[in-house]
């Protein structure tokens, strides 16, 4: 009998870029092989909200996609806060990252606010940080990824820090910290893209949301030697 | 005009380069720092001033094109000819055509140049015509954001004194018009039937194009199939046979003929043109067809989704073996995230043959989440390519290669095959 898990992709149309893409194929191919079934719910400006989640994923966007999407997810952000507080997973990437956070101060001084799910704000700079880089976690191992943000975020109190910082730039240029946690939701600068290289962020989320959705998980073994490959490679290439 | 001196020693570093093999802008660079002015004063003699071409996908096949065009039309037309389109390339193959004096034999040129190049190049030389093909997610390393490369052809645009023609189908490359005053824009463009062929960088996600009123088309692509296509041209239509392969190339053609049509004015010749657009072969890596083995062999250039998305769907994978070299060099693109953009679910059918380059396993990896099935993994791009025709001796073979995996792969080719040598 077939067990379907709900994927809410935030603003396809307007915040994906650099493969956030990726993502989104990673968790249905891996449900599938997992042996469920995954429903893509595209969420764009307008849209009716969806009545239910299981796993909330959204990604980067150039400014003008952040000004398009702004006030529409000021609209939802009580809705996803609600979803957040129930320990629905969800992973946001770059511009969503950012958003999901207290605001967004641009480098001309132009405030967007957040919707707070994540205590960390985010400040506009000149500087872009850039490159491959690779971050740790104790839950994860090693995660490989690529970034590409000028905006710096700095966390607050209520947020832990995702991962840290092995080799390039992660939150900003001051300390280690690499992304941010609250409950199950992940917020981080990784492209590459970020789940395909690190399959165990991605069974993880399926995991809590099957678990949550069905009480009971029974995951299958899965082919990963092409991604241990891409890992080793990866790890050894230049900034 | 600039002096002989630094001519003379231009071509003597130009010919010590050659010896030594390779490095096509470095006595660009030579006369660069002896004499940064060089470009502009050997430009600026020439009667029908400066074209440039610049975007993301297609400048060199395009560029190639109207040389071809504007030579059917009598002109004597001076290009950057190998690829090498930053502004030493445009020095380095200035020294190569300018005699002992420092004269130009040409009535126009026609460069082809990156787009932050291009905005530099401008700044030093205006110049009369632009053409500007489309904006799109590549190289992002360099140039940070899609917006930020738009606002770079904005910038070529108004910079141009005469005449610029636009891609009337890319969004940002059409908004472009809006903020010029004093320039002659005409576009190029697309039958309602083909647009579905270019979804735009952002109509990439949603999959469906929004058909927007659009300006009129001064040459617009109605009909392509396999190598004939049909031009509209000032609401006349033209049917002919084309050297050219994959949609792209055969709507850059369109890009060509308005451009040609821009800088020709009044003495414009549609049968001219239409003939010497049939005998244009692609450039170097773009569709180049070679013969290994008594089988064709194709190389095709991918350097960014949209691009390999359209190389995916302008040939055909049946009866054809299939090779994947993707290398993460800096004029690949360090960013391994835009695989992630391209869906490869039209090789499913018949696999993969063969996966190569520093990323082969990245690539590998991409296929195995479209259950695309690969047959063989090799990071040496040397191996591979051997292992490649090895395997598929009987059958046509098609590379899809980044650009320094495509310049190992030609290298190797040579050693087995006839391959066009590009000075």
């Amino acid at each position: 009998m077939s067990q379907p898990i709900h994927i809410l992709q935030l603003y396809p149309n307007d915040m994906n870029i650099y493969g956030d893409q990726g993502n989104v194929l990673v968790l249905q191919r891996r449900l599938q092989w997992h042996g469920y079934e995954p429903v893509v719910i595209e969420y764009n400006v307008g849209d009716p909200f969806p009545s239910h989640v299981d796993i909330v994923i959204g990604g980067g966007g150039q400014d003008s996609g952040q000004e398009k999407i702004h006030a529409d997810l000021l609209k939802i952000g009580p809705q996803l806060k609600q979803l957040a507080e129930d320990g629905t997973p969800m992973l946001l990437v770059c511009g969503l990252y950012q958003l999901f956070g207290n605001f967004f101060k641009t480098s001309q001084e132009k405030t967007l606010q957040g919707i707070g799910i994540l205590d960390v704000e985010t400040h506009g700079t000149n500087e872009r940080l850039i490159g491959n880089i690779i971050t740790r976690n104790d839950e994860f191992g090693d995660i490989i990824g690529y970034e590409n943000h000028s905006g710096q975020t700095f966390l607050g109190e209520g947020v832990e820090p995702f991962a840290t910082v092995v080799k390039g730039a992660g939150n900003n240029s001051r300390d280690l910290h690499e992304g941010a946690r609250y409950k199950n939701v992940i917020g981080t600068y990784l492209h590459g893209s970020v789940l395909p290289k690190n399959p165990r962020i991605a069974d993880a989320m399926i995991e809590l949301a099957v678990t949550k959705r069905y009480s009971d998980y029974t995951p299958h073994v899965i082919d990963d030697l092409f991604t241990d490959l891409a890992r080793s490679v990866a790890m050894d290439r230049p900034r | 005009m600039p002096h002989p001196f630094i001519v003379l020693m231009g071509k003597a570093v130009r010919y010590a380069a050659r010896l030594r093999g390779g490095g096509s802008a470095l006595p660009g660079l030579f006369v660069e720092k002896i004499d940064p002015d060089f470009i502009k004063k050997t430009l600026a003699q020439l009667p029908k001033g400066v074209v440039v071409i610049s975007g993301t996908n297609g400048k060199t096949t395009t560029t190639k094109m109207v040389v071809s065009l504007l030579e059917a039309h009598g002109l004597r037309v001076f290009t950057n000819r190998t690829g090498s389109n930053f502004t030493r390339g445009v020095a380095a193959a200035l020294l190569k055509d300018v005699d002992m004096k420092g004269q130009l034999e040409a009535d126009i040129a026609v460069l082809e140049l990156d787009e932050a190049h291009a905005v530099k190049f401008v700044a030093a030389v205006q110049p009369r015509y632009s053409l500007l093909l489309n904006v799109m997610r590549d190289q992002l390393d360099r140039f940070g954001e899609i917006d930020a490369t738009a606002n770079m052809l904005a910038k070529i645009a108004s910079m141009t004194s005469q005449a610029v023609v636009l891609n009337r189908e890319d969004p940002r490359v059409r908004r472009i018009a809006t903020a010029l005053q004093t320039q002659q824009v005409s576009y190029f463009g697309l039958g309602d039937d083909l647009l579905h062929h270019f979804p735009s960088d952002d109509d990439m996600r949603s999959r469906t194009v929004k058909t927007i009123k659009r300006p009129e088309a001064s040459v617009a692509l109605t009909k392509h199939q396999d190598n004939h296509a049909t031009f509209m041209i000032d609401g006349r239509t033209y049917d002919t046979d084309l050297k050219l392969n994959g949609i792209y190339n055969v709507f850059n053609a369109s890009a060509a003929i308005a451009l040609t049509k821009a800088v020709m004015a009044n003495e414009f010749d549609v049968a001219k043109t239409i003939a010497a657009l049939a005998t244009v072969t692609p450039a170097f890596g773009r569709g180049e067809l070679m013969t290994v083995g008594g089988q064709p062999l194709e190389l095709v250039l991918v350097k960014n989704p949209s691009g390999f998305r359209l190389g995916l769907k302008s040939f055909e994978p049946e009866g054809w073996a299939t090779m994947i070299a993707i290398n993460d060099d800096y004029a690949d693109g360090r960013d391994m995230s835009w695989l992630w953009d391209v869906e490869f679910d039209t090789l499913a059918s018949v696999g993969v043959s063969q996966v190569s380059g520093v990323r082969c396993y990245d690539m590998a990896l991409r296929l195995q989440y479209d259950e695309v099935a690969v047959a063989h993994i090799e990071p040496e791009l040397s191996i591979a390519l051997r292992q490649f025709i090895d395997h598929n001796r009987d059958t046509p073979k098609r590379i899809y290669c980044t650009y320094t995996a495509m310049l190992g792969i030609r290298k190797e080719l040579a050693k087995i095959t006839k391959v066009e040598v590009i000075s």
